[in-house]
Order: C-alpha cells, then structure tokens, then sequence
C-alpha cells in the first residue's frame, strides 16, 4: 500500500505491482475470511456458523486480480495523472452540446407515453425517475447552489405527502387545493428545521438534518391517531383532471371526451402531472439562479466567510434555500401520495434521502442536467437490477464512494458562470477551488 | 427511588457503550476534521465480528468463558481494526485536500455498503446470542423493590473504564499520541518535522475502530441480538455523545456517552420508549446550537 516511487533500488514495475496486490489479497482475506467464510445460522437448535470459504477464495482473487491490473495500468508509476479525465477544452464543448440535448430529453420525455409501443410499464416507470428527478432538482437548490448538505430532504417529501393525504382524510380538500398547501407547509418546516441550523459548519448541519428527518419519521410512526403509525395513511383520493375524475362515470374523463374508458388514461394524465412539476422546478431554478439571491447561493457555496464580509445576509440566503428546496419536495410528496393512494412511514427512511443526494451528488452538484441523467441512470439502474435487488445496494454504496474519489465534483461538472465580462465560458469543475465556511 | 436506581444503573451500562463508540468519532474528528459517517456501521461490523468468533470458539470447543471472552475481544478487536484500517484507506484517504463535501458523501456510500454487505453476506435476520453471561447481584430485596446488577453491566463498566484509562494513556504519554495532537493541531507543520501524518490516520482510524468493536461485543453481550441496521441508529447516538460531550477531547465523549445513555433510559423510563431516538436526537439539535463547543471542548476558531 505504500507509495511505488518509495523504493529504493527502484524494482522491477511488476514486481512492486505484485507486491502491493498481495498485500491488497492478504488484506481481503482478512476482512472476508470472518464475514464471507463464517456465515451465521439459526438452525433449531440455536444459531451457528456456516462454512463458506469458495465465496473468501472468489473475493481474494478478485482483489488481487483487480489491484494487479489497476497497478500494471492506471496506476503505474510515473503514469501522467491529468487533473481531469476529460480535458476542460472537451468539456466545454459537451456543455454546448448539452444546450441542445435539454430540449430533445424534454421533447422526448413529453412524446414518450404517445409512442405506439409504449407499455403501462415504461410510463409507471417514467413516472418513478420523473419524481426522482424533481427530488433531485429540488435537493440540488440546496446543495448543489447553496451548498448546504441536507441528509433529511425526505422529511419534507414526508411533510408534502402527509399534508395531502391528511388534509384529503380530515377535510376532503381535492389534490389541487392541497398541491400548493403541501408545497407551503414543507416549505414553512424548512424554515422552521432550517432556522436553528444555520450557524452550524457542513457536516455538523448534514447530521443534524439526518436528525430531524428522523424525528419526523419517529414522529409520523408513533402518533397513531392521526396519522395511522406504521399502518400508514389510505384510500388518498386520486387527482382530476379539471374537474373531470378517470373513472367509468358518465361524468368522467372518458365520458366527456368521447373515449373508450382506459385504466391508463390516469395513468398518462399523472405522468404529465409530474413532468410539468418537473420542469416548473427546473424552470424556477434556472431563473433563480439569474436573480441575486440564486447569485448569492452560489457565492455562499463557495465561501461563505467571504459572501459575510461583502455584506450579504447569510440567515435569509440560507433559509430561502432551504424554504425553496423543501417546498418542491412537498409537492413531489403530495403527488406521491396521490400516485400511490397509500403513504406509510416506511417510504420516508433515511435511504431515501441518501438516494436523492447520490442523484445530486453523481449528477455533478448544481448542473441541472446532470442531476436529471443522474435520477435516469439510477431509478433506471435500480429497476434493471431488480432480480439482484440484494447486490445493487451493496454496488450503489461502492459507486457513491467510487465516484466521490474519481470525480468528486459529479459527471457533469462544468460550471457555466451565471455573469461573465465578454463571453460565457464553461470551466471545469474540478479548476474550482472551494473556500471553507 | 429503587426504580430510579435501577435506571441510573442500566444509564451507565448504556452510557458505557456510546462512550466507547463515540471516542471514534471524536479522534477522526479530532484528527481530521471529518465526520465518520461509516463509524457506526463499523460499530456493527465489531459486534458481527465478536458473534462469529464467539461461535467459532464455540465450535472448536472452547468453553471455559473467562478464556472465550478474552479470545474474543482481542480477535474481535483484531478483525473490526483492519476493517477500519481498510474504510479509511479506500474511502478517506484518496479525497484528503478534495472539496469539504466529498469526503462526508463517501463516508454516506461506505455505510451503506457495510450495512448491505453484511446483510448479504449474513443475512437480513436478527441474529440472537443465548445469554453467555449470568448472575449477577441484588440489593434492597427485603423492602420489597429490587435493584438488579448483572454480572454483564459490571463488566461493560469495568471494560469501558480500563479502556478509557488506556487510550487516555496512549494519547497523552505515547509517541503515537504526541504525534496524534500534533496532527490534530498542524496537520502541514507536523508532517514537516517528521511525523509520518497518514500512518497517525490510519492509526487513528484503527483505535476507532477497536474501540467500536469492543461496544459491539458489549452490544452483543448485554442486548444479546443483533443485525445488520444496529449501527445506524447507534452511529448517530455515539456521534450525538462525542458532539454533547465536545468534539475532539476524549474524556468529553465518554461523560457525553454517559449522558445519553442516561437521558434515553429515563426518557424510556420516565416518559415513552417510542420517543427514546427523538430526545436523543433533539439533543443533538439542541447541543448543536446553543453549545456547539460541547461541554468540554474547546471553541472553534475558524481560521481563513
């Protein structure tokens, strides 16, 4: 493990590379052998232990073999290490080109479920990565503009939702009218979860956001009265379409419109329902992002000492970010809970909210497309995997830290200045040296 | 009263646990400024770690149980090490001087691989341990009400202090702990006069880690179940101690590991179980922002 260029009499490259993975193979033995090879199983009589040593053997020689190789190839020595993997001249150009591939995905998104062959699953599909990219859009005010790290984003996704199915259950408001209640009351809790933790350093204000994210979620679990506990809310009514309910009904959407009544029209209207919220998000963080407050998030991500000494208000700059971010939240969750009829504690875990950030954080912190190839290729990714469900958390935990150290500042990681003197240039991500605040 | 003893003595017992987990954070925090997000899983790790060689021993005859515990914990202590050794080699290390973000976000993908790999490796159900430890002493029998101390809370307690005494002497007396605070104070300028900065890390990150191991074998002894999840909620808990007792000092984190072990058991005695992770999560808000140096930390001075 040691440096390569240490040695003194300056060895064959093969024979160091050799060395270094067997040490990595001795290493991997010693963290499979207990935890791979002895397996623990409750048997009738009492728990005991399984022998497994093939899976040691696979794993060892897997470490080894990977580790020779990344030393013979990425990793030897004298081997020009260049800041980027992409040279910034190509990625400026990609940013460009990604001018155009913004409109086309959402040409494409909008044209999919009209597409012939087009099945029920690919729109329920859409529906779960369009959610996911609102999330993730949303979680991007705050961390990828304001950079604030928020580990309890799920938390107002569970506020938004709650506020629709309660309002719905208790006084049979319709899904538009509580639409914008959610948005406000998640948005209200973001100001009230956000005020206290704004003197706090990054990593101080991620845990302490994980906690009331898990307050919330305790809270929603233990108050069985009224939010059903861990039996969760059901029945929440399904939304219309002016008015116009999707159902078998004279007065329905089918009925009005002279067509054949189909299961999928609701499921098509919801799809654009989230697509346009969508796109309202990235809509109003585009603009934002034009408007002193979206200018001052960004110079507080960057240093915050700084942005205090040129006399902005670091309290409201804070709070606005988290008031926008939880309110978007809010209204994806209300319209998770009318997309699924059924909300429980369960679906507001701690999980989720590493999820929405991985989106964020792959996507490259504050690039809006990136965040929304990023909520593809994952929800994607996770429904591709589905059969291998027990190895994909395992592979999303090795990603995100796979990909922290390869491109700690996301896939797409230009950053295209929202002033600029003569001509808008797109810099590399990783030229930009962050202050501390 | 005989009840408010009995919960002073499960609070220590509980206290003891967190403290032992939550001098982990505090020396990486201490040392590098990070939060550890994946300590609370190697917490878990340590606790799988004693089961199986508990169950090992177990299998190759080993009865005699003073003898199995000592194999165990310093096996256990052994294994749970070089895990901590390897998060930090593979998920820390290469992100030092990365943006202040990256190093948090890799530590969040670390424990939730830990957490799934042992549920695949494992298995997803509790695994339960026939109680190995029992008796234990009974005082005020003849008024009625009973105060219970088992044998298993005396020696979490006589553990906890030994080990506290040890690695206070370590840090305090040794070279590794002169070199520890100098990192801890210039990380540049120690390297310059030779302290060998990312060996002190690493050796850090293993001192952590066998001091988890350590409450995970304690976990497993006094609850006598455990799984894969146990370490998120404990990970949080511990971090909520070392923040309450003041990040960075190390006899802070084990008065803070006391205190939280304390309120959670009157919280669950005095009030509702239920809501036994909210206070204690409430008081790490709490803590946080009216005291963020803790009770015994020094106050940060933030440097441009």
């Amino acid at each position: 493990m040691s440096d390569p260029h240490a040695g003194a009499a300056a060895p064959s490259v093969f024979g160091v590379a050799f060395k270094d993975a067997a040490f990595a193979a001795l290493v991997a033995l010693g963290l499979a052998a207990p935890m791979l090879g002895l397996v623990t199983v409750q048997t009738q009589s009492g728990i005991e232990l399984e022998q497994h040593w093939g899976k040691v053997a696979i794993a060892v020689a897997i470490v080894f073999a990977g580790r020779l190789l990344l030393n013979l190839t990425l990793w030897r020595p004298g081997r020009k290490k260049s800041l980027s993997y992409v040279p910034p001249k190509v990625e400026a150009k990609l940013a460009r080109f990604a001018k155009y591939l913004a409109p086309l995905a959402i040409l494409g998104a909008v044209v999919m479920p009209m597409l012939p062959f087009t099945e029920r699953y690919a729109i329920d599909l859409g529906i779960l990565v369009l959610t996911y990219v609102m999330l993730g859009w949303g979680l991007n005010i705050v961390v990828g503009l304001a950079g604030l790290l928020d580990l309890g984003y799920v938390a107002f996704y569970a506020v938004g939702a709650y506020s629709y199915a309660l309002l719905a259950q208790y006084f049979g408001l319709s899904f538009w009218v509580c639409l914008p209640l959610a948005g406000i009351l998640a948005a209200f809790w973001g100001v009230i979860l956000g005020f206290p933790v704004l003197r706090l350093r990054g990593d101080y204000l991620a845990i302490v956001t994980l906690a009331f994210g898990e307050i919330i979620r305790i809270v929603l679990l233990n108050w069985y009265w009224f939010t059903g506990g861990p039996n969760g809310i059901s029945g929440i009514p399904r939304p219309s379409f002016f008015g116009l309910d999707f159902d078998r009904g004279d007065d329905g959407f089918a009925a009005t419109f002279g067509l054949d009544y189909s299961p999928l029209h609701r499921i098509v209207f919801l799809y654009y329902l989230i697509l346009a919220l969508a796109l309202l998000t990235n809509f109003v963080t585009i603009r934002l992002r034009r408007l002193p407050i979206g200018r001052a998030w960004e110079a507080l991500r960057e240093d915050e000492i700084a942005c205090r000494s040129l006399g902005i208000n670091t309290v409201n700059t804070k709070l606005t970010a988290f008031a926008l971010g939880a309110m978007f939240a809010g209204f994806a969750g209300s319209f998770f809970a009318t997309r699924q009829g059924f909300i429980s504690p369960e679906s507001f875990v701690f999980m989720e909210s590493a999820l929405i950030l991985a989106i964020v954080v792959l996507g490259g912190m504050g690039s809006q497309f990136g965040v929304a190839v990023a909520a593809v290729v994952m929800i994607g990714g996770f429904e591709l995997f589905r059969e291998f469900s027990d190895y994909r958390m395992i592979t999303f935990g090795l990603v995100m830290v796979l990909i922290m150290i390869w491109r700690p500042r996301g896939l797409v990681s230009t950053r295209s200045p929202s002033v600029f003197l003569k001509e808008k240039k797109a810099i590399s991500g990783s030229l930009v040296q962050e202050g501390h605040g | 009263m005989e009840y408010f003893l009995q919960q002073l003595i499960n609070g220590v017992t509980l206290g003891s646990i967190y403290g032992l987990i939550a001098i982990g954070y505090t020396m990486v925090y201490g040392i590098i400024g990070m939060i550890n997000f994946a300590h609370g899983d190697v917490f878990m790790v340590g606790s799988f770690m004693a089961l199986i060689v508990f169950l090992a021993l177990l299998a190759l005859g080993v009865t005699f149980v003073p003898l199995a515990l000592l194999i165990v914990l310093i096996l256990a202590m052994a294994l749970t090490s070089l895990y901590g050794w390897t998060v930090e080699r593979i998920a820390y290390r290469p992100l030092r001087g990365s943006f202040r973000l990256a190093p948090l976000i890799s530590a969040i993908g670390m424990s939730i691989f830990l957490q799934n790999m042992v549920q695949v490796a494992q298995g997803a159900r509790v695994k339960p341990l026939p109680p190995v430890i029992t008796g234990g002493y009974q005082f005020g029998a003849a008024e009625g009400f009973v105060v219970n101390v088992s044998n298993v809370q005396i020696i979490i307690v006589v553990t906890t202090i030994a080990l506290m005494v040890a690695f206070s002497l370590i840090v305090s007396r040794t070279p590794l702990g002169r070199a520890q605070r100098a990192c801890e104070q210039d990380r540049k300028m120690a390297a310059l006069l030779g302290v060998d900065v990312d060996r002190t890390i690493s050796l850090t990150f293993v001192m952590g880690a066998a001091l988890a191991s350590v409450a995970g074998l304690m976990y497993l002894l006094y609850y006598g179940v455990i799984d894969f999840y146990i370490g998120f909620v404990a990970g949080v808990k511990a971090f909520t101690a070392a923040v309450l007792g003041g990040i960075g000092s190390l006899p802070g984190a084990m008065l803070g590991g006391l205190l939280i072990g304390l309120i959670e058991t009157f919280w669950s005695a005095y009030f509702t179980v239920e809501y036994k992770d909210v206070a204690a999560f409430s008081i790490l808000a709490i803590v946080l922002i009216f005291l963020p140096s803790g009770l015994l930390g020094r106050p940060e001075v933030e440097k441009v």
